[in-house]
């Protein structure tokens, strides 16, 4: 993957100054390449990562395994599309193994994800089952911990 | 002293310890530890924590018992990982069971190799600026360290000639490290066939301190070990401390031919008996499954690199490209005071620390040592401390 990619993956409030001169491109030469990539559809947007669990914000996350029946024509692909047409899904993957897709629902309570799941997920044709499971607390998104740990001490001066 | 008891005309302390100075990033140390908010450039160690899986098989070998002694020598797994790791990366083969020795770190290494050959009188060639501990280490095992001074003009480079210049009758050994620190210098392969040519007409042992050989960024390294010829007559002295951000792990190596290996455990065995195992067990570890670690850390550094050039650039100070190791060696005489002074100023009013350049050595007047083993951010911030700090005196200067 191209090296400004990754150091926007890590941090996309960096600006166009600092990446240019780590990578040794001028600000304006990563500011087109950016836009080239937002042209693209490679970079889809930019999003914070947050903490919920802090914010005591009246929220649950959970995760559904659904299997779907494939399609003559279209595979998974159409079905997948209507799901994650809800807003309630935040994220959706095709998967190998005992079940075809995962989704990342989130709502207001239990009760919320519950009449999702029963009145819009499972009567969708060709959806064959689902299996809930709701998020207790959140360790690591993003390759970043929820947690901060004290830094172990390093000496400010050594050789 | 009479309080001791001790016949008052006599030091208690040994006169060639002491002749040798603290060392001056000691020094540096005492001053800024007192200081709170400093973003600090002075740090000779990786910010990374070590690979979690090295740590993790430390842990592993803590709970199965892994609280021993080992071998003096060093565990064999470790000897063989070292054995089939230097062979591939830096093309010499050495024979796992009598020519590597697991040490405490390249600076017991260093020690050991300088205690191991030389006899009260004979003299080292090393190169400044340079790392802290060789002239005093020759000092303790009673040789004379003799300098050769590497310039900015010649990027740092340790030149054939100069070496030669400074070859006498009791020269024993000439002792290298590149990637250097606190220069980032790299010796170009012509350099280093020529300074092996020197090496063996003049009859010299070669220690090579490569501790930095994983951390080059615009070309692979070469180890003179590796030349024709120079295997005999080599120390080569490589750890995990930097390559793989194990600093505390205390494990280094050295490898060469068995008589000097056989001479330099004997002093081992007496004096540290073996390194501490968990450290061993990390550092199998690291050898087996941590060459993408090294290969991360490396791309980061090298953006870092980037960055402090860019910065150094726009600030109007010269600096040579380091090509290896974590440090840039910005030069700031023009700005019209001491690396001292402009270190303790630029503490002082900005709370960044970088190093002095004569803690490295006299010749290092006129420079500072800036280190990226440093998070981007911080190095960011510091920059434009540093940036603020330059004009300032650059206008006040002129």
């Amino acid at each position: 993957m191209d090296e400004l990619l990754e150091l926007l993956k890590r941090n996309a409030l960096e600006t166009p100054e600092n990446l240019g001169k780590m990578l040794g491109l001028s600000a304006d030469e990563v500011r087109k390449r950016i836009a080239e990539y937002e042209k693209r559809g490679v970079i889809r947007g930019y999003q914070a990562v947050i903490n919920e669990d802090v914010l005591e914000l009246d929220r649950v996350n959970a995760v559904i395994e659904v299997k779907i029946t494939p399609e003559r024509r279209g595979g998974f692909d159409r079905i997948a599309r209507r799901i994650c047409r809800f807003p309630e899904v935040q994220s959706a993957y095709l998967m190998s193994g005992a079940y075809d897709l995962l989704l990342f629902v989130s709502g207001r309570n239990l009760k919320e994800v519950a009449t999702f799941v029963s009145e819009k997920l499972a009567t969708i044709e060709g959806v064959v089952s689902t299996a809930t499971h709701f998020m207790l607390k959140t360790y690591k998104q993003y390759g970043l911990m929820m947690e901060s740990e004290d830094e172990y001490e390093r000496l400010k001066v050594s050789p | 002293m009479s309080t001791r008891g001790l016949k008052s005309h006599r030091s208690p302390v040994a006169e060639h310890v002491l002749s040798i100075p603290r060392s001056g990033i000691r020094d540096f140390f005492d001053i800024v530890s007192q200081r709170e908010d400093v973003i600090s450039l002075s740090i000779g160690e990786p910010d990374f924590d070590a690979p979690w899986h090295v740590r993790e098989a430390a842990i592993f070998a803590l709970e199965k018992g892994a609280t021993h002694y080992t071998s003096n020598r060093g565990l064999l797994r470790l000897r063989e990982a070292i054995s089939r790791y230097v062979e591939r990366n830096f093309g010499v083969h050495y024979d796992p069971e009598t020519e590597i020795l697991v040490t405490v770190g390249v600076s017991e290494a260093v020690d050991l190799a300088l205690r191991a050959i030389l006899s009260p009188g004979d003299e080292v060639i090393y190169h400044e600026p340079a790392y802290v501990s060789y002239a005093p280490l020759t000092v303790i095992a009673h040789g004379r360290p003799r300098a050769v001074v590497t310039r900015m003009e010649d990027r740092f480079q340790l030149k054939p000639d100069a070496v030669r210049r400074q070859v006498s009758e009791r020269t024993k050994a000439l002792l290298l490290n590149f990637p250097n620190n606190p220069t980032g210098a790299e010796l170009s392969v012509d350099d280093l066939q020529a300074i092996a040519r020197v090496a063996a007409e003049e009859d010299l042992i070669v220690i090579t301190d490569e501790i930095y050989a994983e951390l080059t960024y615009d070309a692979a390294h070469t180890s003179i070990a590796s030349l024709p010829g120079m295997k005999e007559r080599t120390i080569f002295l490589h750890g995990f401390s930097k390559g793989w951000a194990m600093t505390g792990f205390r494990i280094g190596y050295a490898c060469g031919p068995a008589d000097l290996i056989e001479a330099m455990m004997k002093i081992h065995q007496y004096s540290m008996l073996c390194a501490p195992v968990l450290g061993q067990e990390a550092a199998i570890e690291a050898l087996l499954d941590g060459l993408r670690d090294v290969e991360e850390m490396r791309s980061e550094y090298r953006r870092r690199r980037n960055l402090l050039l860019q910065s150094f650039e726009q600030m109007g100070l010269k600096c040579v490209t380091p090509r290896g190791a974590f440090y840039s060696f910005p030069y700031i005489g023009e700005l019209g005071m001491s690396s001292r002074d402009f270190a303790l100023r630029l503490l002082e009013e900005e709370s960044v620390a970088v190093v002095p350049g004569t803690a490295f050595g006299a010749c290092g007047e006129g420079f500072v040592r800036c280190a990226f083993a440093t998070a981007m951010e911080e190095i960011q911030e510091a920059t434009e401390r540093m940036a603020a700090f330059v004009e300032r005196y650059r206008k006040a200067g002129v």
